[in-house]
């Protein structure tokens, strides 16, 4: 268990150090870091002034050591545009995002579960069928354009949904639809998947066996089991979620993290660019930690494997 | 026997031992004329799709009150024909997105061959940055880069290759572990062939397969990047017909309600990513002997 528990502690920790170390050495590779990071416009001796701060001028180790050092004590720079850390920046935008995320999540999770568990029941039917093409549907149009649609339709023509913003409870409900649509369809197919599973199995055999109505099996024996994976999926997108909506958040002006990064691309913020992708890349890396530690105290299986 | 030629025929054999059944002309259909619509948009697109006249700005479809035929699809802001930047706009994806999932198949494919076949600390080193790679959203890496290297045709291929070639490399080298296992691998060691001989000409034609079938798949997922790019203003640049783009133009008459500017460039995306998935899962069941038993 402790040997396991360091092990993936040790790998997460490895993915953190060569994401760093990705992303220092993309930006070193593709040109000059100084001019990256004055503003645009800044004179030769700003950009020399840069330099000699971020100990440009030493052996790469070195700088990837400072830059480290730099992450490690959660020291992102300052914004060009904001004139802030982009630390606090980013931390005040979070709040908005997890809000979205979440209310995005419980979209994904009504329509997904319940359309999950029909085309499980009914396998092969017309309920399997729509679902099916539901899938593909969320797959293969695009959220930011799910998003347009919608303003299209509730905004301009219907006039019921503010189209853009924040602020009332009701300007949240488009941008998390559009955001959980995506979402919607896998965890659809993994309910599914999960339910027909839990189905095959022999306590529901046992269940249906003892003469229990088809409704008390499906919703009571068997929803309840089948929803342990889903529910895992759920916890991780909701990280994913907060991490993907740039676009979304963008089509709507959402104020969250992916908006950050937007404008940190449209007023050329490099610091804010940098900051947003190595936070969502920690974020990831350790809920998908969290979860592996998680399976491995509930199941001991997970531990002894390899 | 050259290896291309050795994986050409296994894939050949494969689509010639098809029978008529289930062959999904829908996805096929859309590919072929979007095809079609790339090779020669010079000659179909009714007008010049990056000229417009400020005059005939925001004209509607011509079924609607006010549209003429001479812009069968309407206008957009500064008075393009959107038809024509349709077309041009298939180009764009169509370029774009088959070089893309062609350049990160390679360098997924090499490295996935690498780290299966050696082993030992190749293969540790490509599965930590894989996994790495792998934990960043690829929109997020991929803006990340654009911002980096700035917006052009030829840079955002070079991003979604080094973006998505991990998914590649998980899958072949999951399946390279299994083929080195195999007795004709065993008797190629045993003959005394080099281990890049063997990579190359026993594993490689047998990882072919699969890799077509990711590519396929992947097709919809970079599509969908480079429009979710080319919107947010990191993609192919402007004056450029890309969807994406159009999209992203279509928001200024948006509120006035000119649906056609955000309707029909999606509609274009969408019939894209749809065929590619249909096709992708098809080829999936047909060429992949170990998925069609699941």
């Amino acid at each position: 268990m402790k040997r396991f528990f360091i092990r993936r502690v040790g790998y997460a920790l490895l993915s953190l150090v060569v994401l760093s170390a990705t992303i220092f050495v993309f930006v070193r590779l593709t040109g000059d870091p100084a001019v990256l990071l004055v503003e645009p416009g800044a004179s030769k001796a700003d950009i020399d002034a840069i330099r000699t701060d971020l100990g440009l001028d030493r052996p790469l180790p070195v700088q990837y050591l400072l830059f480290v050092k730099g992450l490690l004590h959660a020291d992102f720079g300052r914004s060009f545009y904001y004139r802030t850390p982009v630390l606090e920046l980013y931390l005040e935008r979070l709040p908005n995002s997890f809000f979205l995320a979440l209310v995005a999540m419980a979209f994904s999770l009504i329509i997904g579960i319940p359309s999950g568990i029909l085309a499980a029941v009914r396998v092969n039917g017309w309920w399997d069928g729509a679902g099916k093409v539901f899938a593909l549907l969320g797959l293969s149009m695009p959220s930011f354009w799910v998003g347009l649609l919608l303003i299209l339709f509730f905004s301009v023509y219907l006039g019921w949904l503010p189209s853009s913003g924040s602020g009332t409870p009701l300007h949240v409900l488009m941008p998390a639809f559009a955001l959980g649509w995506y979402f919607a369809a896998a965890h659809m197919r993994l309910t599914r998947s999960s339910m027909l599973e839990v189905l095959g199995s022999e306590y529901i055999k046992l269940a249906r066996l003892k003469g229990l109505p088809e409704a008390l099996v499906i919703c009571k024996h068997a929803f309840k089991n089948a929803l342990i994976p889903v529910l895992t999926l759920a916890g991780i997108n909701l990280v994913l979620m907060v991490n993907v909506a740039v676009v979304v958040e963008t089509v709507f002006a959402w104020p969250g993290v992916g908006r950050l990064l937007y404008e940190g691309i449209a007023f050329r913020d490099f610091p804010v660019v940098q900051t947003t992708v190595i936070l969502s890349g920690v974020m990831i890396v350790a809920v998908n930690l969290a979860v592996d530690l998680m399976y491995a105290v509930i199941d001991p299986r997970i531990r002894y494997e390899r | 026997m050259s290896v291309s030629r050795a994986a050409t025929l296994t894939v050949a054999w494969r689509l010639a031992s098809f029978r008529r059944e289930n062959v999904p002309w829908f996805p096929i259909i859309i590919l072929l004329t979007l095809t079609v619509l790339a090779l020669f948009a010079d000659f179909i697109a009714p007008h010049d799709p990056q000229v417009g006249l400020l005059g005939e700005r925001f004209r509607p479809p011509a079924w609607q009150q006010g549209g003429s035929t001479a812009h069968l699809l309407g206008t957009d802001h500064v008075g393009r024909d959107v038809l024509s930047r349709l077309i041009f706009g298939a180009r764009v994806s169509m370029v774009v997105g088959f070089t893309a999932v062609i350049f990160a198949g390679v360098i997924g494919t090499v490295l996935g061959i690498m780290a299966g076949y050696l082993g030992g600390w190749v293969d540790q080193v490509i599965m930590r940055i894989t996994d790495a790679w792998l934990a960043v959203p690829a929109l997020t890496y991929a803006i990340f880069l654009a911002a980096i290297v700035g917006p052009s045709e030829g840079n955002i291929v070079i991003i979604l290759g080094l973006v998505y070639w991990t998914r590649y490399a998980r899958v072949v080298r999951g399946e390279v572990l299994s083929l080195k296992e195999r007795d004709y691998v065993r008797l190629a060691i045993v003959a005394g062939c080099s281990k890049w001989t063997i990579m190359r000409r026993h594993i490689l034609p047998n990882v072919v397969n699969s890799a077509i079938v990711l590519a396929t798949l992947m097709l919809g997922v970079v599509i969908v990047t480079e429009a979710a790019l080319s919107f947010l203003g990191v993609g192919v640049p402007p004056p450029k017909p890309a969807w994406g783009l159009m999209l992203a133009d279509g928001k200024k008459g948006l509120m006035a309600g000119y649906w056609w500017l955000t309707v029909l460039p999606g509609v274009c995306i969408m019939l894209m990513v749809l065929s590619a998935n249909l096709l992708g899962d098809w080829l999936r069941v047909k060429l992949d002997p170990q998925l069609r038993q699941l």
